[in-house]
């Protein structure tokens, strides 16, 4: 394909030339974390990074909700209320939080605050030799590495999209009952009598496939930064971009697919 | 295959993108021997040194160490390979996130089956042949450039291999430190009879430390030869590069 685009002198090529090395890279990596799945888990490793990324990122999954479900019950009460329709906010709200707002939020934050903070430590590692000095003693940066990032994430992400979702509903709660006069306690029964399980599970099924995408996207543009602080800062920055695209685009495709199941 | 000597490069050629760094190098290390490469900045020195463990595969061409062909193997056939060849790393390449003593204990700690105080011994035995005795504590951050290039010894010395890969370990040291890390490459050179290869452009270095040198230039050996050869060389390349004219 490099001859064609060359022979041609035709640039056309080079993007799919681009999007084909990085599908294939990260899919090695994929398959490199599959074959740790066999080998010793580092318990330890992977508490020190539950704590790292689940824990840590508490107060801003926290802040984010909050407000999203305050700001989604006002808007939609002053909307509602149009038709009459204001007791339904309750209702409408958990489930755009559940099936939504908590996955892509929750996961959006993750891949700014997580994602870019594993490029940048892998990254780092990278160009000061530190991945090489690793392989150089037998050891496989993949198992020590990667992998507890990426089982850290996948357990922590729909943790943070649970607490989101509950967070979420109970700032809506707030929002309901001191702006849209609307009973507390009707807004909560209204949520349990319309709300089903599979609402909960559309959104943590969302949000294991969002944190194994961060964690795959995180880890390959780390590995592969080079240059210096200049070629990580950027590696940091195409994770970011690269991760926020992978989650809104798999976003519509993942709701198709759990609409249909 | 049978294959001289524990290091052996036969036509190797490795290309990143279009440009092609090794254009059939051919090398032998013999047991126990100190080996400098020899070469001007970019010219493909580490390049060539990282075919040694495997840390980089040739496009084509052999990599024997210590009569096993390498340069096919994956990352887990090479874990035996690695034990017996450890590297110094240029910019030392130390965890950060690690003290000295842990550093040194990591290797061990992966592959050596030994208890705590066994791995705290070993620890402080291979950090006093750098000089580095209480030093176990500090963070990389902490020490100066030297003591960084002897922690990485160090750690390398873990395991007790049977050959090491220096890239460019006097780069960025003052004389007298540069002095006292060339003296510690003939020291352990001698005292656990190990192998080798050192990567170097600093000259002085390479005829205190080398057994054997090699001048790789446009990416072949043009050269190798002991250290009263290379100073008698009629290779006028080398002749220039030795005398910086």
């Amino acid at each position: 394909m490099e001859e064609l685009a060359h022979r041609w002198s035709f640039r056309g090529l080079q993007p799919v030339m681009l999007i084909g090395e990085l599908l294939g890279g990260i899919g090695l990596l994929v398959y490199e974390v599959l074959r740790c799945i066999r080998r010793r888990w580092e318990g330890s490793l992977i508490m020190a990074q539950m704590e790292h990324i689940g824990v840590r990122s508490l107060s801003i999954v926290i802040l984010t909700a909050v407000f999203t479900g305050m700001v989604l019950a006002l808007q939609m009460g002053s909307y509602l209320s149009r038709f009459g329709a204001r007791p339904y906010v309750g209702r409408i709200l958990a489930l755009t939080m559940l099936r939504e707002l908590g996955p892509v939020l929750t996961g959006l934050v993750i891949a700014g605050r997580v994602g870019s903070g594993i490029t940048a430590e892998l990254g780092s590692m990278n160009v000061t030799e530190q991945i090489d000095a690793m392989r150089s003693m037998g050891i496989n940066p993949v198992q020590k590495l990667v992998f507890p990032r990426m089982v850290a994430l996948m357990v922590m992400l729909p943790l943070l999209t649970v607490l989101a979702d509950f967070v979420g509903v109970l700032g809506g709660l707030f929002t309901s009952v001191l702006e849209l006069n609307v009973s507390g306690s009707f807004f909560l029964r209204s949520i349990i009598q319309f709300m089903r399980f599979g609402d909960l599970f559309s959104g943590l099924g969302k949000s294991f496939f969002f944190a194994f995408s961060i964690a795959m996207i995180a880890c390959y543009n780390g590995l592969q930064a080079e240059g210096g602080a200049d070629g990580v800062g950027r590696a940091t920055t195409k994770t970011v971009v690269m991760s926020s695209i992978t989650i809104l685009v798999s976003d519509f495709f993942l709701t198709k697919l759990f609409l249909l199941l | 295959m049978e294959s001289p000597g524990f290091i052996h490069c036969r036509n190797l050629f490795r290309s990143f993108g279009e440009k092609a760094v090794l254009r059939g190098v051919n090398l032998t290390v013999e047991q126990g021997e100190t080996m400098v490469i020899l070469g001007g900045s970019g010219t493909g020195k580490s390049v060539l040194l990282k075919h040694m463990n495997g840390l980089i595969d040739p496009d084509s061409g052999d990599v024997f160490v210590d009569g096993l062909e390498i340069s096919h193997l994956g990352e887990d056939e090479l874990r035996e390979v690695r034990k017996k060849v450890a590297m110094v790393f240029q910019g030392s390449a130390l965890f950060d996130s690690l003290t000295v003593a842990e550093n040194v204990a990591y290797p061990l700690y992966e592959h050596a089956a030994l208890s705590l105080d066994g791995l705290r011994d070993r620890v402080e035995e291979v950090l006093s042949l750098v000089d580095m005795e209480g030093d176990g504590g500090l963070y990389p951050a902490e020490i100066s450039g030297g003591m960084k290039k002897r922690a990485a010894l160090a750690r390398a010395l873990a395991l007790s291999p049977r050959c090491l890969l220096y890239d460019e370990p006097t780069t960025g040291l003052d004389p007298v430190m540069t002095q006292r890390i060339n003296r510690l490459i003939r020291d352990v050179q001698r005292k656990l009879g190990v192998t080798s290869v050192v990567v170097t452009h600093d000259i002085e270095s390479a005829f205190a430390v080398a057994d054997r040198l090699a001048f790789l230039q446009e990416g072949q050996i043009r050269f190798v030869g002991t250290r009263e050869e290379t100073k008698a060389t009629s290779d006028l390349a080398l002749h220039e590069f030795l005398h910086g004219v």
